[in-house]
């Protein structure tokens, strides 16, 4: 391996580790809010010990993404900076505006609800976790903004041997962040939703007192509701940017589908095992015309196939590889899919349970949820895997390849220590960030709901 | 004025506050164990900078995102260039910022230990690589016309850079034990003191040493001359200063002085480096300088543009944070409650 392919590696490592934290940061903030809010309103305090309860999970794996998020600013210079010299000029200033506007407030606010709850009335305590909130949002649109610029640049012109920016607008109205930012958003929202469902049923399952029983089944009904929109809206949402790929990316969906020809009506591979080397089927089994449903949401129209794009792309950029690795673009995309699929079974079913009353009651349903807890993970990194392998050779669409972006001045010897010391670090605060996660998915509630001095046996200080 | 020099006072002031602000945080973490002699005193010691910390850190992801979005050419240099030293800068945060998360969590002595350590290491690594990258960007370094590093790991640790390491690592822990005497009560507090005295005559003697030999290994101090001008002569006042406010156990004064210490230091330095953001040793010409190293004028207008607004908005929250947790903290009842 040479110091490009460490490279990939280090930056296919720390950004995958990363997000295992943001999903769960940006739904469970929002959900923290809601339970605050809630106890702001009806005075009850069930809804202050949820708060409390599902709160201090959130800051364990906050404290994660905020630590392995430092890598991520840093690594473009470290590890890409003739990536970072040549599109700099536009892809700087989201990351910038991004630590500005997001992480001092994230940073700030957090800091304030985790230490204010005797310092700040009750209303004005909930609104600084609304602007944690807002912080960690913002910081997704901020990121999806250059992400955006590296899937559908625009707003650029090339001037002095490097991307300049011409138009800041464009970055914001990149077609591609606005059917991304949804998309990532109501990932979030799911994954959020499926962890506080999987802990409330464990729970369910091993407390029988009247009181925790209340507790995590108003836990989980939040969980259910939040688990519908999030496991619905991701699924519109991800149609969207799919049909969105087709006519922007075309590569990446031609290898999400393992299409290897143009076809006009396009089907949908169920299954597929491939041969790379001869872009053929080894195995397939296809639905006729579906692709192309998809694709227009229309009966017929024409998708493109590998070979074609490959032939294209040869005449337009040069000679070269254009292909990306499809057999990781079809396997992620169907990951990804087929575990938003059975999220989507699972909050419905869970509904309908709800429905019935009877959700604290089915104990199959309620075996399953704990194991569900993997689903989102599953499908949030499948997706990112697919969004950025599908979009190899190019790191810029279009505009730069992955391999001239690599850092010409460090050495293979320096990334492989950095990535062997990443991968160590992160593997040690794993066991240690699973470790709390077990033990605060377990404390125990108190019975007594009486505000006041319990609430200090409850808890465990932060500091 | 024009933008590619608004952005290097910017960045400038960017690196001061995180200077000031993590200055004393990384100070607190590297005195903890010391100045802690059990567990709830430690807990007290860390929940002085508990609500601050992540908020400090912040000024240096913002700086390097500032970096990166005004002068792509400085932070591709800087950061490929400087490698393996920002991988242990890295690795101090990471493990630092989830010990303070972290500790709490469990009653297990081994565990406390073990965050204890993070917090201890964490906080002191990035404190003295701090002084190493200034110190190297002070006196310049093996940077080709295609303004590449060229020269290796072992180049950064030369005699001066190690020095500036130490430097920064006593000042930090200057303004740290000064902090701390701030927030503390009682025997804590009594230690703070103790502490910061200890500290303040070799903290005088270290920075001397660094700007005399800055004398001779860069051109920073020479260039400004017979007259000074108020920066460093101020930034030397209020050291001098400081101790003598400790020896009044006056701690808001003192923690004013070393502030300023910092902060007019950092002024200092940027003056010095201005218009070049990285000096190359290999031949002036090589120098990155704010305006080969820049974004486009557009980018640069944006970007003014959006700090102008929001640079108000965040340091008004940040105050009211500090104005929120203005209190001292007792042994008996530090922390939060989550």
């Amino acid at each position: 391996m040479d110091a490009l392919d460490l490279a990939r590696w280090q930056f296919g490592i720390t950004t995958v580790y990363h997000f295992f934290f943001v999903p769960l940061t940006l739904g469970l903030s929002l959900l923290v809010a809601v339970m605050e809010t809630l106890y702001v309103r009806t005075d009850n305090p069930v809804y202050k010990r949820m708060t409390q309860f599902w709160g201090r999970l959130f800051l364990i794996n906050f404290a994660m993404g905020v630590a392995t998020g430092i890598v991520q600013e840093f690594q473009f210079g470290m590890n890409w900076s003739e990536y970072s010299r040549f599109v700099g000029d536009i892809f700087g200033a989201p990351l910038a505006i991004e630590a500005l506007l997001a992480f001092f407030l994230e940073s700030t606010f957090l800091g304030i609800w985790i230490f204010g709850w005797e310092k700040l009335g009750k209303r004005l305590h909930c609104v600084v976790m609304w602007l944690v909130v807002l912080g960690s949002n913002i910081s997704a649109f901020w990121i999806l903004v250059a992400n955006s610029f590296m899937q559908e640049p625009g707003g650029f012109v090339i001037r002095n041997g490097r991307a300049e920016m011409t138009d800041f607008s464009a970055l914001l109205t990149n077609p591609n962040l606005w059917v991304q930012f949804p998309h990532v958003i109501m990932g979030g929202l799911a994954t959020a939703a499926f962890f506080i469902l999987g802990i409330s049923a464990f729970n369910l399952l091993r407390k029988k007192d009247d009181a925790s029983r209340d507790f995590y089944l108003k836990s989980a009904q939040i969980g259910l509701i939040a688990g519908i929109i999030g496991s619905v809206l991701v699924a519109m949402t991800g149609h969207t940017q799919a049909q969105h790929m087709v006519a922007t990316q075309p590569m990446k969906m031609a290898a999400a589908e393992a299409l290897w020809n143009n076809e006009d009506p396009a089907s949908f591979s169920i299954f597929t095992i491939g041969n790379e080397k001869n872009r053929d089927d080894v195995f397939a089994i296809r639905i006729p015309d579906l692709l192309s449903v998809l694709s227009y949401n229309q009966f017929g129209g024409q998708v493109k196939g590998i070979n074609d794009l490959q032939a294209e792309y040869v005449a337009k950029y040069g000679p070269g590889d254009y292909v990306p690795p499809v057999w990781i673009t079809y396997w992620s995309f169907r990951g990804m899919v087929g575990a938003g699929v059975l999220m989507i079974v699972l909050a419905l079913y869970g509904l309908f349970l709800l429905w019935k009353g009877k959700l604290a009651d089915r104990r199959r349903y309620l075996i399953l949820l704990p194991f569900a807890i993997a689903l989102p993970y599953i499908a949030n990194t499948a997706g990112w895997i697919m969004t950025e392998i599908g979009r190899q050779p190019w790191v810029v669409q279009g505009l730069m390849k992955t391999e001239a972006g690599v850092s010409t001045t460090v050495g293979t010897g320096a990334v492989l220590i950095s990535l062997i010391v990443f991968t160590l670090l992160y593997g040690v605060l794993a066991v240690a960030d699973v470790v709390l996660m077990l033990k605060f998915s377990k404390v125990p509630t108190e019975p007594t709901l009486a505000g006041g001095e319990d609430d200090a046996k409850l808890l465990v200080s932060a500091y | 004025m024009d933008l590619n020099t608004l952005w290097f006072i910017l960045i400038a002031v960017l690196f001061t506050g995180f200077f000031f602000l993590e200055g004393f945080d990384y100070g607190v973490g590297v005195l903890m164990p010391f100045l802690g002699k059990n567990d709830a005193e430690r807990r007290a010691v860390i929940s002085t900078i508990g609500p601050f910390w992540d908020g400090n850190e912040v000024w240096l992801l913002t700086a390097g995102g500032a970096i990166f979005a005004a002068f792509p050419n400085w932070y591709a240099t800087m950061f490929s260039g400087f490698y393996l030293a920002l991988l242990l800068v890295l690795v101090g945060l990471i493990i630092r910022a989830v010990g303070f998360e972290f500790r709490n969590r469990d009653e297990r002595e081994g565990w406390r230990k073990t965050w204890d350590w993070a917090i201890f290491a964490g906080s002191l690594l990035p404190a003295f690589l701090w002084g190493v990258a200034i110190a190297n960007l002070m006196e310049g370094v093996p940077i080709d016309a295609k303004m590449n590093y060229v020269g290796g790991f072992w180049n950064l640790l030369n005699p001066y850079a190690l020095l500036g390491g130490v430097t920064f690592l006593a000042l930090f822990v200057l303004h740290g034990a000064i902090f701390l005497s701030l927030k503390t009560e009682n025997e804590l507090q009594e230690r703070a003191f103790k502490i910061a005295g200890r500290v303040w005559g070799p903290t005088v003697l270290l920075v001397l040493a660094f700007v005399v030999f800055g004398y001779m290994a860069t051109d920073i101090f020479g260039r400004l001359g017979v007259n000074p001008g108020v920066a460093p002569v101020g930034a030397a006042a209020a050291l001098l200063a400081s101790g003598w406010f400790i020896r009044a156990r006056r701690s808001g004064w003192a923690f004013t002085m070393t502030g300023l210490t910092i902060a007019l230091a950092t002024v200092t330095i940027f003056s010095g480096l201005f218009p070049r953001v990285m000096i190359s040793s290999l031949n002036p010409d090589y120098s990155l300088t704010v305006y080969n190293a820049s974004s486009s004028q557009y980018t640069l207008g944006v970007m003014s543009w959006v700090a102008i607004t929001f640079v108000p908005v965040v340091l008004g929250y940040q105050a009211w944070n500090y104005w929120v947790f203005r209190k001292r903290v007792s042994v008996h009842h530090s922390g939060g409650h989550i």
